[in-house]
């Protein structure tokens, strides 16, 4: 038997991908390794975010621009599908400036951006602005105002993973759990995806599966460049309704916990969490809200970004190998609307692969030349 | 509603808790949960998500069902929590708020 297309990887970038080919095409298997696979999808801050994307990127900017766009439409189309509410809550989102130099820092940064596109939708609001927006909550006396972008978002991860997958499998996808991929090999036209439990023929294969792409995409001619960042997040227990909008580093989820994150650090494969970090998050926090001094933390944990040399995600179709593709980013919540319609539909041969062309790895040639 | 073993031993009411706003007596080194249990209402916490009400479970720090507001520390596991003297503990009923209402 040979399916239509095999899809290695069910973390949110694999399962947007194959939910969205599945209604393109017959027959689409997702196949997802072991529970203890490093697995990015289940350690994210939750943020359908683009006010701070694409800076020097004007194709970058605007790939996360239409995608948190088409999340307006996006999460009622996987709920509806699902019956799992994803908690999308689209108001828009802040990130907020502590001191003089962080607020021109940021102003700088949309001056930038605004001289990319026209009309971004994001605009710099005084301290008296911000605190109009949470009357609820005392702002610390060092802000001095955030950038407010009304496309922003949030989401709950872990809801958003289960919908994807419970969509994927009401168009008539198959989920394969703990089949981690060893090989894929070539041949007669087709792929052979090798897996301990025996072998499966496909058409088509799209690599989805986080880190461990590279192995798998290098045999066949497609370089995925990128380094690991570690991001810890701790979050609160679960308070009355205060924050209304998210921000890049604090937002308040639909039961009431308040998640605060997330460090960047180049610690390599250490999965670990530290004091330090839980420190450092809570202090600025607390800089922002004060109030939150008084509230209780719960849990910690750590999880690792993929990180292309300009953050910008890869999509590589292998030349080699007509019918491979690779798929590897940093924001996967945020472009899962975006994968899920638009690259879906250009890996199942609709439309043009012409603009997916600008995220290949061969960006970083040029510039070394 | 629980009771001591042995009554009347000396030191039992050495200590004064304040339980929403009642005087509680309580034995010096016991925790506010052993002394909770003592109250006709031996309720801690009604939850922030279907707002039932939970009473102190496992007794040893780990199910955090009895988690109790102590004044000026926040929500404590009232089973590791040692009574003070003049110390005031709040049911928490429902979410906590961010603003203390005043
Ligand atoms: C701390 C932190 C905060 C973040 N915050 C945000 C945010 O707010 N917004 C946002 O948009 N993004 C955020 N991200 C990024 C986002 O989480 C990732 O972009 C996304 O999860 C990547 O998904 P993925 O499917 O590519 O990889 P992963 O989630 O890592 O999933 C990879 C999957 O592939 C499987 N797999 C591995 N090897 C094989 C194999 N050989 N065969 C089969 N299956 C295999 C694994 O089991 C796993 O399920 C954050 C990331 C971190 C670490
Ligand atoms: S009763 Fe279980 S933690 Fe206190």
């Amino acid at each position: 038997m040979v399916v239509d297309c095999v899809v290695i990887g069910g973390g949110i970038v694999g399962s947007a991908i194959a939910y969205g080919l599945a209604g393109c095409l017959d027959d689409v298997l997702l196949l997802d390794g072991s529970d203890g696979d490093p697995r990015a999808a289940q350690a994210n801050f939750g943020l359908v975010w683009y006010q701070s994307k694409g800076v020097g990127m004007p194709a970058y900017q605007r790939l996360s621009r239409e995608s948190v766009q088409e999340w307006r439409s996006f999460h009622k189309e996987i709920e509806d599908m699902s019956g799992v509410p994803v908690e999308f809550v689209g108001r828009g989102g802040l990130a907020y400036c502590l001191g003089d130099e962080e607020f021109e820092a940021r102003q700088a940064i949309l001056s930038r951006l605004a001289s990319q596109m026209a009309d971004t939708g994001i605009e710099m609001l005084s301290r008296g602005a911000v605190e109009r927006l949470h009357p609820g909550i005392r702002l610390g006396p060092e802000v001095t105002g955030a950038a407010f972008s009304t496309l922003d978002a949030h989401v709950n991860p872990l809801r958003l993973l289960l919908a994807l997958q419970r969509a994927f499998a009401h168009r008539g996808g198959t989920i394969r759990r703990s089949e981690s991929v060893q090989a894929i090999e070539t041949g007669r036209g087709q792929f052979r995806i090798r897996l301990k439990t025996g072998d499966v023929d496909a058409a088509r294969v799209v690599i989805a599966c986080g880190e461990a792409s590279r192995v798998l995409a290098e045999p066949l001619g497609m370089t995925l460049p990128f380094t690991l960042q570690r991001g810890q997040i701790i979050v609160t227990e679960r308070m009355a309704p205060f924050l209304a909008y998210p921000s890049d580093r604090i937002r308040q989820t639909a039961c009431g916990t308040v998640m605060i994150g997330a460090t960047k650090e180049d610690v390599g494969f250490d999965p670990g969490t530290t004091a330090a970090a839980a420190a450092g998050l809570t202090a600025r926090a607390i800089r922002v809200f004060p109030d939150l001094a008084q509230v209780s933390l719960v849990r910690q944990w750590s999880g690792r970004r993929v990180i292309t040399p300009d953050i910008a995600p890869l999509y590589e179709r292998s030349a080699a190998f007509p019918g491979a593709y690779a798929c590897v980013c940093h924001s996967g919540v945020t472009l899962a609307a975006y994968h899920a319609r638009t690259l879906a539909q250009r890996i199942a041969g609709r439309g043009s692969w012409h603009e997916m062309e600008k995220f290949s790895a061969r960006r970083f040639d040029v510039q070394a030349a | 509603m629980f009771r001591l073993l042995e009554q009347g031993r000396s030191g039992e009411d050495a200590v004064t808790i304040d339980l929403d706003g009642q005087p509680v007596r309580a034995r010096a080194g016991e925790t506010v949960a052993s002394v909770l249990m003592r109250e006709a209402e031996a309720w801690c916490r009604a939850t922030p998500v279907s707002q039932a009400r939970r009473a102190p479970y496992c007794m040893m720090g780990v199910c955090f069902d009895c988690l109790m507001l102590v004044e000026g520390e926040g929500l404590l596991r009232a089973c590791q929590t040692y009574v003070r003297d003049g110390m005031k503990i709040r049911r928490q009923i429902g979410a906590r708020h961010v603003v203390p209402s005043c």
